[in-house]
């Protein structure tokens, strides 16, 4: 059977679509790059030029050396990663116990889970800084570490949830047919497979901390524990934005999360499972 | 190796009876198949002797020793799961040798039993591949492999060739049954196929609804089944049955023709006659018990299917043996035969049961 070719015009437009896309979504990082190594003398002069007449690190120098700049990156990624494992930890374990068990109450702390995530977060964050406060953990990267943790673990519970129901029950049964207590099955068998779905999981949380503004405003005053989103703040001061450092501080701030997804991607896109059963 | 026995056993999900009343006595060495429609247990009945699900009620023991309540590492019996259920981030060798893995065997001699298995199953050359890069077949072998390598009490078979296409099916299905004769092993394989059973089993074990509906050997279940619905279950094509009206010694058709039945003790009560297809002869138009005409015909080179309107009854799958010169439309003579003719109660059970066997 010959497979037939599709028309030309509907290749050139499904290109063109994705292309538009991508320079939709790439732009904004493009202007950002593209500020960062323009001197500050021409950023407003060539404003909406696509590509400045002379180019400079000094912006990257001045971030790095003479700024906060590595202090904020620091509690950032103390914060992030730790969120990310304690995240990632705590909901493998439920996601586990969603998947694997039935018990008495099951459907209600699905519930419950899930209404925490209908409702908007600006309505919590004075509750949750008086909680904070009366705690006397303000301007603790610990207290964000607590906070973004129980933020995320219902989501990540449920990703994690799905990729255990990935997974056949069948394999389980066989390793403790085979002689595996149930912990050693989840340690052998499981786990092994489950790696994609804790290197999704890890990222996504990863990403939501390292991004996330808020809290991290309304919790940190104190300059050094400042998270990056709140540091990239400081850049803004009363009578000036100075644009050029706080696009070079942007673009810094990519590297981590660039070589994060890097780092997992293999998990992510690692059919693990294929060849279990039949397929 | 020992025998497996199950004592009144009762399987109950909340108050959903699930299977009720299994009673039965494996003895070491025995290739049991249990059989049945799909939701009838079987799988269930089977995921019970291996721990997986737990028993409700009643006595499971194995060599006489009471297993209720000892997982399933601890039973020592092996099982083969329809979906095989391979470990896919394991070769094929370590597959196979996952269970003396945990159980902390020396390496070399997890390795050199892992090579005689292989070597059995004609796996040799594959021992390095991961199972994805495995045909259906090859998967199966794998999963048999992975069983046999420990050497059990018992081996569970959950369905293991439904995944296969048909010819490979019949191919795995003489592996087994050579593993069978080489190990001597105690064999429990479930099977919705009847062709599975009834070339497979020592025994085999008639499932319907939670309930053991006949247990025997593939002839005396074709022979002489016990109900209605092992009549119809067991046998391809499937038995015909047809509402009689029961006399002395005969029974008599909705056409008012009577069938001399002298084999049979209370015909008084029948209210069904079942007939397989193979135990009806074409015979001259007015020669037999009933006339009809030829519906449909299938032949098949070695047999011959006719699907015959019976005047006055309906509808008759004729089976004969070779080549038989009939073509729809035409009309025939159809002769049962009447030592072969099973007769049903209105509760479905088997009139012949009362008397001696051989009739």
């Amino acid at each position: 059977m010959t497979r037939t070719r599709a028309h030309p015009y509907r290749t050139v437009g499904k290109y063109a679509a994705l292309l538009g896309y991508l320079t939709f979504a790439l732009f904004p990082l493009y202007w950002l790059l593209k500020i960062a190594i323009t001197p500050d003398q021409l950023i407003f002069s060539e404003g909406t030029n696509l590509w400045p007449s002379a180019l400079t690190l000094d912006n990257f120098r001045t971030v790095l050396f003479h700024t906060d700049f590595l202090s904020y990156f620091g509690n950032s990624l103390y914060v992030s990663l730790g969120t990310a494992a304690v995240t990632t930890l705590i909901a493998a374990g439920a996601g586990y116990a969603f998947s694997r068990f039935a018990f008495r109450g099951k459907k209600i702390i699905v519930a419950i889970m899930l209404i925490t995530q209908m409702f908007p977060l600006l309505m919590i964050i004075a509750p949750i800084y008086k909680i904070v406060s009366s705690m006397g953990m303000l301007n603790s990267l610990t207290s964000l570490i607590v906070v973004y943790t129980a933020f995320n673990i219902p989501f990540a519970t449920f990703l994690m949830q799905s990729f255990f129901d990935g997974i056949p029950k069948d394999l389980e049964e066989a390793a403790m047919m085979d002689g595996c207590s149930r912990f050693q099955a989840l340690r052998k068998v499981i786990f092994p497979l489950t790696l994609p779905g804790l290197g999704a999981t890890l990222g996504f949380v990863f990403t939501a901390a390292w991004s996330e503004l808020l809290f991290a405003l309304m919790l940190i005053s104190k300059n050094e524990a400042m998270t990056f989103p709140v540091g990239l703040l400081t850049f803004v001061s009363k009578f000036s934005v100075d644009w050029g450092q706080m696009m070079a501080a942007g673009v810094l701030a990519l590297i981590p999360s660039c070589l994060f997804f890097i780092f997992i991607q293999r998990y992510l896109v690692q059919g693990l499972t294929s060849g279990a059963v039949k397929g | 190796m020992a025998g497996i026995e199950l004592k009144d056993v009762v399987k109950r999900y909340g108050s959903v009876e699930v299977l009720r009343d299994i009673n039965l006595d494996i003895k070491d060495g025995e290739f049991i198949v249990l059989v049945g429609p799909s939701g009838c247990g079987k799988s269930t009945l089977l995921r019970m002797i291996a721990g997986l699900e737990p028993i409700s009620q009643g006595d499971f023991l194995i060599g006489g020793e009471r297993m209720n309540d000892v997982r399933p590492r601890d039973r020592d019996i092996a099982m083969v799961f329809q979906s095989y259920a391979l470990y896919p981030h394991m070769d094929v060798a370590r597959n196979m040798g996952f269970s003396m893995e945990i159980r902390k065997a020396p390496p070399r001699e997890r390795m050199s039993l892992v090579k005689q298995a292989a070597d059995t199953l004609g796996l040799t050359a594959l021992t390095e591949r991961l199972p994805k890069a495995l045909s259906g077949g090859q998967r199966q072998r794998v999963a048999m492999g992975r069983a046999i390598i420990r050497d059990p009490q018992a081996f569970l078979f959950d369905e293991p060739l439904s995944n296969l296409d048909a010819s490979l099916r019949v191919e795995m299905r003489l592996e087994i049954a050579r593993l069978h004769q080489k190990l001597g092993a105690t064999m429990i394989y479930v099977t919705h196929d009847q062709v599975e059973a009834l070339t497979l089993a020592d025994r085999i074990v008639v499932l319907n609804g939670g309930d053991i509906q006949q247990i025997g050997s593939p002839l005396e279940l074709y022979e002489r089944p016990a109900n209605k619905f092992v009549a119809q279950f067991i046998g391809s094509p499937t038995m015909n049955v047809v509402p009689v009206t029961g006399g002395v010694n005969a029974v008599t058709t909705a056409d008012g023709v009577t069938i001399a039945l002298p084999h049979v003790g209370d015909t008084e009560r029948a209210v069904e006659m079942g007939i397989r297809p193979e135990h009806i002869d074409v015979v001259d138009i007015n020669a037999g018990h009933l006339t009809g005409t030829a519906d449909v015909v299938e032949h098949l080179g070695s047999d011959t299917n006719i699907y015959v309107k019976v005047d006055g009854l309906g509808p008759l799958l004729v089976r004969k043996h070779g080549n038989i010169p009939a073509k729809a439309g035409d009309r025939l003579g159809l002769r049962i035969q009447a030592e072969n003719a099973h007769v049903f109660s209105s509760d479905g059970v088997a009139l012949r049961q009362t008397t001696t066997i051989g009739a």
